[in-house]
Order: C-alpha cells, then sequence, then structure tokens
C-alpha cells in the first residue's frame, strides 16, 4: 500500500476508533470524607449501545453519573464524553440526564420545564416548540402540558423529566434509575421510549438495580459494588459465567434426606424450597438421569422437575457476593 | 464554539435561569407585598413622631427598601433548589456556576430595582426635591447588583433549609442597616460608629441618595460610586467562589 493510502487508512480507522466511544473512564475515584465512593474505575462505552450500570444501593453508581455529567468533580482520574472533558460545557451540551430523584420545578408547567430546558441547552425556540410538542405527546402529557407539575402523578412527573432530557437532542443519554418505583405503565412507556431512542443511534447509559429491565434493555452491563467495578459483560456472558448456578427443582412423593442429594454426582450445594429442593450444578443434563435413578432405586415418585438456568438477578448476587469476599 | 459565541450564549442562559427565578420565587403577591410592607413598616417605626424633613426621611427610605428586597429572595433561592431536587438537573445543563449565581442575582436585581421605584415615587408625589435623577437611576442599579451579590454569598450556605440562610442573613441585615446613615445620618455619629458605617456598601447608597435628595452627603460622590463598585466586585468574587466550592456538596 503507497504510504499516503496507509497514512489515510490510519487517519481514518483513528477517526473511527474515536466515534466508536461515547463516554471512556479512566480511574476515576471519589471519596467522601473517611468514605471511598469509587476505587479507581475505568470503563468504555460504545456509541450506540445501552450501558447497564448494576449495583446494590451505596455501590457508587450515582456517584459515577454525577462526575460524568459534570456536576461533581472526581478526586483522581479521568473521564470523557463523545471525545469532550467530562464536566466541560461542550460534553454537558451532548448529553441528556434523568438524575436519580430529581424533580421538574413544581411551580411551573410541563411546558414551561420544557421550554426553560431549551433556552438552558441553547436551542433555537422554534426547534424546541416543534420537538416540545412531539416528546409530549409521545410522553402522553401533551393534554396536560399547561398543568403545574405540582399536580402531576410520580409518574408524569419522571416522564416529564425524561422529556426535558430530550428537548436538546442530546446524540448521550444518562439515566439514573429512571424506572425506580414507576406505576407499570409508565415504566413500560419509559421502556419502550429508551429502545426506540437506542434505535434512533443514541447512545444511552442507564443505572438501575432492576435486574429484568437491565437484562430486557442492555446491550452490556457494567456491575458495580462497593465503589469498584465486579463485571462487564453482556448480561448472557455474565449469566454463562455462573454456569455453577444452573438448578433443578425436584420434589419427591416421600421424605428425603437433603444430605443424600448434596452427595450425587456434579451437585454443587441443595437448597430446601417449600416442599421443593433446588440443586445447583454445571451440568443439569447429567443430574436429570442421576434423580430419575436416584427415585427409582429408592422407591420414590418424582412429583415434579423443572430446570432453572441462571437469571441475571443471580449472576449479580453471586458477583457482589464474591466481590466482598 | 469560539469564546465571544460561549459567552453570548452563556448571558442568554443568565437570562432564561433569572426568568425561572422571577417566576418560581419573586412573582408572587405575597413576596411583593412582604418585599414593600416590611421595609416601609420598620421604616416607619423609628421615624414617625420625630417631625423630620421629607427630603431626610426619602433617602433612608430608599435604601432600606432597595437593601431588604435585593437581600429578600436571592439567600433562599439556592438552598430552595437544594430542598426541591431540581438543582442537579440544573447543574448538569451546558451552564457554568458562574452562569447559575448571575442568573439568580439578576433576579434579584430586577425585584429590587423595580420595588424602588416605589419610595421614589411616593418621595416625588410628596414634594421631594431630587437633583440628578440619572445619578440615582445609576446609583439605583450599581447599589441593587451589590446587595443581590451580597445575597449570593448567604445562599452559599450548604443547607436544604431555606429558614437556616434567613436568619443567618438577617442576623447580618439588621445591624447593617443600624450602620449605613439610613436612621441617624454619617456626620452626626461618633468617629468610632462613622468607622463600623464605612464596612457597610449600604452606607455609600445611602449617602449618595443624601447628597441628591437632600443635598447634602459625608464622602465626594465618585467615592461613593467607587466603593460601592468595589463592593460589589468583591461580593461577586466571594459568591462565586464559595458556590464553587458548596454547590456541588448540595445535591
Amino acid at each position: 500500500m503507497p504510504a499516503q493510502l496507509r497514512k489515510e487508512a490510519y487517519i481514518m480507522s483513528d477517526i473511527f476508533a474515536n466515534r466508536g466511544v461515547a463516554v471512556s473512564a479512566a480511574n476515576l475515584t471519589k471519596h467522601y470524607g473517611q468514605l471511598l465512593a469509587l476505587d479507581h474505575i475505568s470503563f468504555e462505552v460504545k456509541t450506540g449501545e445501552i450501558f447497564g450500570f448494576l449495583g446494590p444501593n451505596g455501590a457508587g453508581k450515582t456517584t459515577t453519573v454525577r462526575i460524568l455529567t459534570g456536576v461533581i468533580k472526581e478526586d483522581e482520574g479521568s473521564a470523557s464524553i463523545l471525545g469532550h472533558k467530562a464536566g466541560s460545557l461542550e460534553a454537558k451540551q451532548v448529553t441528556g440526564v434523568v438524575p436519580e430523584m430529581a424533580n421538574a420545578y413544581a411551580d411551573l408547567s410541563g411546558w414551561s420545564n420544557m421550554m426553560l430546558m431549551a433556552e438552558l441547552y441553547g436551542v433555537p425556540s422554534r426547534t424546541a416548540i416543534e420537538r416540545g410538542s412531539r416528546l409530549l405527546q409521545e410522553l402522553g402529557l401533551f393534554e396536560r402540558k399547561e398543568n403545574l407539575v405540582k399536580g402531576y402523578s410520580k409518574g408524569m412527573k419522571q416522564r416529564l423529566i425524561l422529556g426535558m432530557s430530550l428537548i436538546s437532542g442530546p446524540q448521550l443519554l444518562f439515566l439514573d434509575e429512571p424506572t425506580s418505583g414507576l406505576d407499570v405503565q409508565s415504566a413500560r412507556l419509559i421502556k419502550n421510549l429508551i429502545q426506540s431512542l437506542n434505535a434512533e443511534g443514541k447512545t444511552i447509559f442507564l443505572t438501575t438495580h432492576d435486574m429484568d429491565e437491565a437484562n430486557q434493555l442492555c446491550n452490556r452491563v457494567a456491575i458495580i459494588n462497593q465503589g469498584k467495578i465486579v463485571a462487564l459483560d453482556a448480561p448472557e456472558e455474565l449469566k454463562a459465567a455462573t454456569s455453577s448456578l444452573h438448578s433443578i427443582e425436584v420434589s419427591f412423593d416421600g421424605t428425603v434426606d437433603p444430605e443424600l442429594l448434596a452427595r450425587l454426582p456434579g451437585v454443587n450445594s441443595v437448597k430446601k424450597v417449600g416442599d421443593k429442593f433446588r440443586l445447583y450444578t454445571a451440568d443439569p443434563g447429567q443430574l436429570i438421569t442421576l434423580l430419575v435413578n436416584y427415585s427409582s432405586s429408592n422407591g420414590l415418585r418424582i412429583v415434579s422437575l423443572n430446570t432453572l438456568t441462571p437469571s441475571l438477578e443471580d449472576a449479580f448476587v453471586a458477583l457482589i457476593d464474591k466481590g466482598a469476599h | 464554539m469560539s469564546n465571544s459565541t460561549i459567552y453570548q450564549e452563556q448571558l442568554k442562559r443568565i437570562w432564561a435561569i433569572a426568568k425561572k427565578d422571577i417566576r418560581i420565587y419573586y412573582a408572587k403577591g405575597p413576596v411583593v407585598i412582604f418585599g414593600i410592607v416590611f421595609p416601609v413598616f420598620l421604616f416607619l417605626s423609628f421615624m414617625i413622631g420625630r417631625q423630620l424633613a421629607l427630603n431626610f426621611m426619602i433617602p433612608g427610605l430608599l435604601g432600606m427598601v432597595l437593601f431588604f428586597t435585593a437581600t429578600a429572595i436571592s439567600p433562599a433561592v439556592a438552598p430552595w433548589e437544594t430542598q426541591a431536587r431540581t438543582l442537579e438537573r440544573l447543574m448538569s445543563c451546558p451552564v457554568t456556576i458562574q452562569t447559575i449565581i448571575l442568573g439568580d442575582i439578576l433576579a434579584s436585581f430586577i425585584f429590587g430595582v423595580l420595588i424602588s421605584i416605589i419610595p421614589v415615587m411616593i418621595g416625588l408625589a410628596l414634594g421631594m426635591t431630587l437633583t440628578y435623577p440619572l445619578v440615582l437611576v445609576l446609583a439605583i442599579i450599581l447599589a441593587a447588583f451589590c446587595f443581590s451579590a451580597l445575597g449570593l454569598i448567604f445562599s452559599a450556605t450548604p443547607t436544604s433549609l431555606p429558614s437556616n440562610v434567613m436568619m443567618l442573613s438577617s442576623m447580618v441585615k439588621f445591624p447593617v442597616v443600624f450602620i449605613s446613615g439610613i436612621f441617624i445620618p454619617l456626620n452626626e455619629l461618633p468617629p468610632w460608629g462613622q468607622a463600623i458605617s464605612f464596612i457597610s456598601p449600604l452606607t455609600y447608597f445611602t449617602d449618595i441618595a443624601r447628597r441628591l435628595i437632600e443635598g447634602k452627603g459625608h464622602l465626594p460622590i465618585a467615592v461613593d460610586f467607587l466603593l460601592l463598585l468595589a463592593f460589589t466586585v468583591l461580593f461577586l468574587v466571594i459568591a462565586a467562589k464559595l458556590h464553587q466550592k458548596t454547590m456541588p456538596r448540595r445535591i
């Protein structure tokens, strides 16, 4: 390849490499007094993906979001948003934010809140009016747009905040627990909107402690605990990584000693759940055969038998426990 | 984006924040009525029955009204936003902390200037003399900005309870009124009283108003303006530094 072409190819690949990263965090660290809230965490979010940030309460999720959205400053490390330094005006300009437990101005109408955000992001007024009307319609708030927000239900307020974060047409959205504590209808509407925004090409950084939500929505998830990232992968990969959490739930028509079940080859542990036994194993197929043999040789009849694949929640708990130990 | 475009954009956003403050915190019946009634009654309680000339009373009343209104609401805006959980959303917008506090100052400034028209009108209606009205307008503008910036120093207290800030600001505001030549002209104060009065920016505004209305001031008017300007700059710098430190701690 001629040198000039090689150089151009290099430049192009460099551009794509830059385009590929929406959020980059390197060694982010934050202390609150004696408490180490974030301990040198590093990760990257690719453009166009829905990135889930999972963790128990107090793990450091909101601290991370606040650093990335420029509300607080990191003590160490650095972060960039679409190539701009996190917290800079340029980074904030291309970002939409739904902070955890944030409120719209209760003494303003839904519409005034939308227009205030448009002004704060410098959106031209004609675009703001068009986009604001469309968003409020999509969010089911258009009929109530002139009402003061203090008369809105919790679900309506949260939908409004999401609308406010979208008025500037951001390329990247930070959603901190957007469906927490909402009614099923509002939560579903928000989840559907997240999916359609992502389909339009927007990158979404979603913190949640709802495993189903993360499982349904996210391309990749990072699990954070005590200020450290303990795992980062696609939800299915995380589940697969905890294959020892495959289990079989079985019940018999007679009394069985769980000790004996635990001695069956391939059984990692046994838990009694109601009138059933849950046997954890890496190889459910082999265990089923063993259980059938066991019941017939002991004069027992199997009443029910289910195989359970590990949920993201199982993976989450296992990873958090592993991290804690 | 060039620097001048950034500044232009931030100026528009200062105005957006000020409009928001005015609609939420200022344009309310009780706030406006309290803003006028409180200083007027406080003033009357000291002046009634003392057979004082109108030209002596109006500069004092004007100084009090301007000082109290420009520092009435501004100290509580940041605690209110903290309590209502609207601050984090605001801080994650593409605005600097300076933009947020200048927006708060601008709202307070507009409120102070508008309300201070009332004592001037009362004075003129009752036959007050006023030389150089434009100089008085200039003084009102500068002082309203200065006192609003002082209000923003109070609001930097990292609390979500507006009552805490109100208490703190009252503890400063009331003594300031007594040492600023409102009730007793500066030249009638003992030397130690005069020395204390120079640490109050209200002194310089009252002195300008006395010279323009009553015809006698204590300091040269240019000195009054310069010192008022110096206080404004000082308050702005302090308010910006304090909020830079405390605003992230509010959320």
